[in-house]
Parts: structure tokens; C-alpha cells; sequence
């Protein structure tokens, strides 16, 4: 099967990450990774075609150039070859922008499968496969936990707040997979070494023929305006438990009308 | 402005992030309208109305049945297109969120996510959310109309406010791919009381609590308080507890009045989940969990005593 996955560079997580005050961006000046998420849809994209008699699994992702380099992270698991949209005029772009930008790289590739990872890391976005899904008018199923494919179509459970649903959708289709799904391999030393050979596209808006004001901030419906510390929680009280700690919560609850 | 709000049922039932944005919206717009999408669901109106529905548009159709989100798009695209709505917010669910992802890619219209604020400005819609694992509170706006809007689940309480609730019946026109996705066998998790989205009060078990079986000791405190019994990714991945009670980063982000944590350390993953609860209770034997510096009660100390020895004390006083 031809498998397309999309993944995203994100700021390494940690302590260190901030918003800059100028710009209201992420700030990505510093480390940067895959999308943990990610490596779950491509490990799951590399099994089915290894299970399924092969095909070819394309990392599709969006960002500045400097991002193929995390890409080859997808590449060195076993990933055929890398696009990545980058365009100066595609920074900033919103859910509405890079949901077109992506759809239209997709529709170049016309694979069988479409998968992305549970959230981006950075954002907490979990919103865009449907959006990407509605642009190329495919079905889609997202928190796959289990998923099998057969006869054309594909069988997925999918995790809802009330348990488990299972769903049918006729292939191509897009899914987006939780990351209970699977365990992404390390790469191998073979596969990092070669993962510098493998293609590696860098495609502009217009050579998708994506006009620069749909992208970007000019193709962006959405803003952010202002930037604040979270409000402080005020102080802890803390008491050991000495065999009165139970009567000293319940107190507590029965002050602040909690019982 | 008019106001459009998305209005998820499950069984027999409005579920309770969706009336709490919608009292919500009804308190900023007097022109909000609910919108009910299913099989069988014409007895919902009047919940909606009671939570301050203008109108509530209701979509009534076998086709409509299994809650899976395509189809619920086309009902909504054509509702925004046809009646002109300023806003259309969700509150946040697996099934909310793909409706809203794919409706901002259908009418172009910015989607703004993770909402716990709502705020009229100059006339127009803004909003506030968490970002970067809840350190930076965000001002959003959205730069044209419709503005989409996904509010995270606890934000807003349900308040009756009472609206006209005229029910009008919309007309169903599905797209080709849409109705791909079939829904083959649905979700039937048991479950006595609320979900953990729903509930007022939480009870939430870590590693700390030692085994599956010792779970039930939270189970009864939970029971006491009215509440739900939620847990972590640790215990999930164990096999403890089921993943529909996992909060945290990869599970669900929770706001009950009241979180009591018992046996869980505090790990960044789970408190983005938990933080905005309005009152956190924990109790942990290492007097140094990082639970306690986001904790408004810390209790060092073994749960095992505490937790059922707080469950008879609860008892008693509403005996």
C-alpha cells in the first residue's frame, strides 16, 4: 500500500519551551524533534506494509527546511522518502491553511492510506486530520487503538470517552492512531546511516499550486492577541497524617462546600 | 451576532459539557441556538431550551444514528451557511473535535481550541485558553466569521437559563463520503454513574495505589462523594483501570470542583489534565511529590488508611 503520514517538527517538550512575546509563536529556536505521536503513525504505517506485501510509506509534513532533519528520524525507521512543504509564506498558517497545504501534497501522492499521530505536541492540536480528511472528501476515524486492514477496506476500534467503538471505512481513508497502538521501533544503525540518501522533496506553495494568500497568516482565520502567566493557584496547605488526617480533609471539604 | 452550539447526546442524555457551553454562550448572545444530530433525538429540545436555546434546530434521521462526525458536518455546514451563524462552538470530545476540525476546513473558518474563556469583545466573539502544557494563558481571536470554537470539558458549569427553545426541524442532505465510515459495533462500556468529564467530583488513582484490586477503596470514596473514579497513563498502561479514566496529556483533560488525588506523583503529563480542577486534594506518602506545589490540600500519608476512613466519615454526614 502506498501510505502517506503526516508528521510535524516540534519544539523538544520540556521546561525550556515558550511562546515569544513579539511574534505570539511558538518559539522554535530551540531543539527540535518528530512529533513523539508521530512515530506511532509511521511505525504503524511500516507494519501494515510489512504484514500486507510491502508499498511504500511517505512522511508528508509541513514547516521550515531545517525540519528535514527531524524528518530523517522517520526516514531512518523506515519511511521510502520524505515532502516537505516549506515556504516562507506558509509560517503562521492556522488549522484552515495547513489543512489545504497538506491536502493538496497528499492529493499529489494519491496513496491508499492516510495516518497521522494523536496530538501535536506543541500545539495539543487534535483537530487537523478531520479537516485535512473533509478537504480530500475521504472518511475518517480518529483515536485508532486497533486497526486492521482487508479486502479494500479498513477495521479500526476507536477510544470515546463511553469506551470503545469499532468502525468500517473503505480505503483510501484517513485515520488518525492513539499511541496505545503500537511501539515505535528504535532506528537501526543501517537505517540512520541511509537515512540521509532517501528522497527528500522540498516542495513551495505554488509548486502545489496553493496561492500564497491561502496560506500563512494571510490564509489564517484565527489570531492570538494576547499572552498571560496562568492564574496562581494560592498556597498549599499541608498536614501529615498523625490518624486525624480523614477529619481534617473532611473539614476542609465540608468549609468549601464540597460534601 | 448569533450563536450556533453543538449539543452531544449519549443514551438518553444531553451531555453536560455541552449544556455548560451552551448556558455559557446564551449568557454572551441572546441569539444562541442549539443544534441536536441524531436518531430518535426529538425529546432533547426542551433540556436545550431549559439551558437557554433561542431555537433548537433539531436533525432527526436513521442516517444520523452512529455518532460518527462526518455526517454531522454536513447537518452543521448547511445550518451555518443557510441561517448566517456568527459562532459555533463544541464542547471538547473525541467525536466534538472531529466535527469541528473538519467543519473549519468545509466553511474556512477558524478553529480556536482548548477553550476555557468566552468573552465578548467589540461585538465579537474572543476567547482564552491554556497553551504549552497549561504555563502561558492565551488570548485568541478569530480574524472572520464563523468562528469556531472547542471549550474544554469542565469550563463551564450548566446554568438554567431559560430560552424560547422554538424547535425547527432540519431537512438531512448527506455528502457521498461522508456516510463511509460505518459504524459496526458501538461503545457499551459498563458504567454505573458519571464519566469523568461529567463528574463534579473526582477520585483519581496513580501507581501509588498499589493494584488493581485496591482501586475499589477509591471506588467507594468516589461513590460517597457522587463522583468518578478517573486514574493515570501509569495505571492505564498496567492494566489497572480502564483508558476511558485516564487524565493527563494523552488521555482526557478534566475541571471537577473538586480532584482528589491519592498515590499519583504529579508527573507534567498528568497535570496538564487535572490543573484547572477548582479545589486538588492530594494524599501521598513522599512528603516531596510534585502533586503537593499544585495541590490546595496536601496530605502526607498512606491513602489506605485515609481513603476508607474518609469514605465512612463522608458517609456518616450524609446519613
Amino acid at each position: 500500500m502506498k501510505i502517506a503520514v503526516c508528521v510535524k517538527e516540534v519544539p523538544d517538550p520540556g521546561p525550556l519551551r515558550r511562546i515569544d512575546p513579539a511574534t505570539k509563536r511558538i518559539d522554535r529556536s530551540g531543539d527540535r524533534s518528530l512529533n513523539t505521536y508521530d512515530l506511532n503513525a509511521i511505525e504503524e504505517a511500516l507494519r501494515l506494509n510489512e504484514a500486507g506485501g510491502g508499498g511504500e510509506v511517505i512522511l508528508v509534513s509541513m514547516g521550515p527546511e531545517r525540519a528535514l532533519e527531524s524528518l530523517r528520524k522517520g526516514l531512518a525507521m523506515g519511511a521510502a522518502r520524505a515532502v516537505l512543504i516549506s515556504d516562507e509564506a506558509a509560517a503562521g498558517s492556522d488549522l484552515v491553511a495547513t489543512s489545504l497545504v497538506l491536502a493538496e501534497a497528499i492529493k499529489r501522492e494519491s496513496p491508499d492510506l492516510v495516518l497521522f499521530g494523536q496530538q501535536a505536541g506543541d500545539s495539543d492540536g487534535a483537530v487537523l486530520w478531520a479537516a485535512v480528511a473533509d478537504r480530500l472528501q475521504l472518511p475518517v476515524v480518529s483515536q485508532v487503538s486497533e486497526l486492521s486492514i482487508d479486502g479494500g477496506k479498513v477495521t479500526a476500534k476507536r477510544q470515546s470517552e463511553f469506551g470503545y467503538d469499532t468502525i468500517e471505512a473503505p480505503l483510501p481513508a484517513v485515520l488518525a492512531v492513539s499511541d496505545a497502538l503500537n511501539e515505535p521501533r528504535y532506528p537501526s544503525l543501517k537505517g540512520i546511516m541511509g537515512a540521509k540518501k532517501k528522497p527528500q522533496d522540498v516542495l513551495s506553495l505554488s509548486d502545489l499550486g496553493v496561492s500564497a494568500d491561502r496560506a500563512g497568516e494571510a490564509g489564517s482565520r484565527t489570531a492570538v492577541s494576547a499572552l498571560s502567566p496562568p492564574p496562581s493557584r494560592g498556597d498549599t496547605q499541608k498536614i501529615e497524617d498523625d490518624g486525624s488526617a480523614a477529619q481534617k480533609v473532611l473539614e476542609y471539604l465540608i468549609e468549601r462546600k464540597l460534601v | 451576532m448569533s450563536t450556533l452550539v453543538f449539543l452531544e447526546h449519549h443514551g438518553s442524555g444531553i451531555q453536560k459539557a455541552s449544556l455548560g457551553v451552551l448556558s455559557k454562550a446564551a449568557s454572551l448572545d441572546a441569539d444562541t441556538s442549539a443544534v441536536i444530530i441524531g436518531s430518535g433525538v426529538s425529546g432533547l429540545a426542551a433540556e436545550a431550551a431549559r439551558y437557554g436555546a433561542a431555537r433548537v434546530f433539531i436533525a432527526d434521521d436513521a442516517s444520523l444514528e452512529a455518532p460518527l462526525p462526518q455526517t454531522r458536518v454536513d447537518v452543521i455546514a448547511d445550518l451555518v451557511k443557510a441561517n448566517g451563524f456568527a459562532n459555533v462552538l463544541f464542547g471538547a470530545s473525541v467525536l466534538a473535535s472531529d466535527i469541528a476540525g473538519a467543519l473549519s476546513a468545509r466553511l474556512e473558518a477558524g478553529l480556536n481550541w482548548d477553550l476555557s474563556g468566552l468573552a465578548v469583545e467589540g461585538g465579537a466573539l474572543v476567547g482564552q485558553r491554556s497553551a504549552l502544557g497549561d504555563t502561558v494563558l492565551v488570548d485568541v481571536a478569530w480574524t472572520a466569521e464563523p468562528r469556531l470554537g472547542l471549550v474544554r470539558s469542565g469550563s463551564f458549569e450548566p446554568t438554567e437559563i431559560s430560552g424560547a427553545g422554538a424547535v425547527e426541524t432540519v431537512s438531512v442532505a448527506l455528502q457521498e463520503f461522508s456516510s463511509k465510515a460505518k459504524m459496526v459495533e458501538r461503545a457499551h462500556a459498563e458504567q454505573t454513574g458519571p464519566s469523568i468529564e461529567e463528574a463534579d467530583t473526582l477520585v483519581a488513582g496513580g501507581r501509588g495505589v498499589g493494584s488493581p484490586e485496591a482501586f475499589s477503596e477509591l471506588e467507594a470514596l468516589a461513590s460517597a462523594l457522587g463522583g468518578a473514579v478517573a486514574s493515570t497513563r501509569a495505571v492505564v498502561d498496567s492494566g489497572w483501570y480502564p483508558y476511558q479514566t485516564q487524565v493527563g496529556q494523552t488521555g482526557k483533560t478534566v475541571a471537577p470542583k473538586l480532584y482528589i488525588a491519592c498515590g499519583i506523583s504529579g508527573a507534567i503529563q498528568h497535570k496538564v489534565g487535572m490543573q484547572s480542577s477548582q479545589v486538588i486534594v492530594s494524599i501521598n506518602k513522599d512528603p516531596n511529590a510534585a502533586i503537593f506545589d499544585f495541590s490546595d490540600l496536601a496530605v502526607v500519608g498512606d491513602l489506605h488508611e485515609i481513603v476508607p476512613k474518609l469514605t465512612a466519615l463522608v458517609a456518616e454526614r450524609k446519613a
